[in-house]
């Protein structure tokens, strides 16, 4: 014990052993709702979007520079690889933009009991889905 | 008074109206953060359109996007706008996840300066196209 206030978190079990009592939220025993799911995901996706950032400046980099090194860009994101990472990068975003209007709402104070909560819930997951889905056909087709 | 739903505390009326709290900063940060975000709906829509549109588009073509202000502009608010929000999310992941004092403030230092980085490249590379 390194601080006294770990004196509380010391409990016996029924065998009598001394355990260390959990900490709340137990997220271990929790059945996951999906407002838990997509909160980590929104977090998640945020992250995940701060990496993509690295992609929007290489590509604006080498929009400034010559044909050359644009085309190896264009080259890269149109590879496998590239279009891996293209493809993550769009539902992170896509659901970081659906979910993210969630968040402004319940800053406004709509949408907090539990069935809009539920619903609003699987309206993003349901929005990010078909939205990524028109946006990789459309662009497909474009390209 | 009686009805009217109150909290007792040991703060003027005046200190609670300002919420500016010890640091003086107040709800700043968590503003900033909605403002870009609201900033951010319309912007990114745009921006998603855009992608879409210049999909296996000839550099010259780029070029020739990025050249009209009508472009250029939306592009440097984006560009702002995506990495202010970012770096406001990315300290509160950080204040919420780094709880060692000797790592949590070189950390959120580090994202800080890497976003302004960031961001100054991309700026600079928009407008060395657009103007």
């Amino acid at each position: 014990m390194k601080d006294v206030r770990d004196a509380l978190m010391i409990a016996r079990d029924s065998n009598g052993k001394l355990v260390r009592r959990p900490m709340s939220p137990h997220l271990q025993v929790y059945r996951w709702p999906i407002s838990m799911a997509l909160s980590i995901l929104h977090r998640v996706s945020g992250v995940a979007l701060g990496v993509g950032t690295l992609m929007l400046t290489w590509w604006l980099v080498a929009a400034a520079s010559s044909d050359n090194v644009f085309d190896r860009a264009q080259w890269f994101m149109g590879s496998a690889l590239g279009l891996l990472l293209l493809f993550g990068w769009s539902v992170a975003l896509i659901f970081h933009f659906f979910s993210g209007i969630r968040h402004l709402f319940w800053d406004a104070g709509q949408g907090f009991d539990n069935p809009t909560y539920n619903t609003t819930g699987w309206a993003v997951v349901i929005a990010t889905g078909v939205c990524s889905v028109l946006v990789w056909v459309v662009g497909l087709a474009v390209w | 008074m009686s009805g009217t739903p109150h909290i007792d505390m040991l703060r003027s009326p005046l200190g609670r109206a300002r919420g500016l709290g010890s640091a003086r900063a107040g709800s700043h940060h968590w503003w900033a953060q909605r403002l870009t975000a609201v900033a951010l709906v319309p912007l990114t829509l745009w921006f998603i359109f855009s992608v879409i549109h210049l999909s296996g588009a000839s550099h010259d073509r780029v070029i020739d996007w990025l050249s009209s202000p009508w472009t250029l502009a939306p592009m440097l608010a984006l560009i702002v706008a995506t990495f202010h929000h970012l770096q406001l999310g990315l300290q509160v992941v950080i204040e919420d996840y780094v709880h060692d004092e000797r790592f949590k403030m070189p950390s959120i230092m580090l994202i800080k300066g890497l976003s302004v980085i960031l961001a100054l490249v991309c700026i600079v590379s928009v407008l060395k196209i657009g103007l």
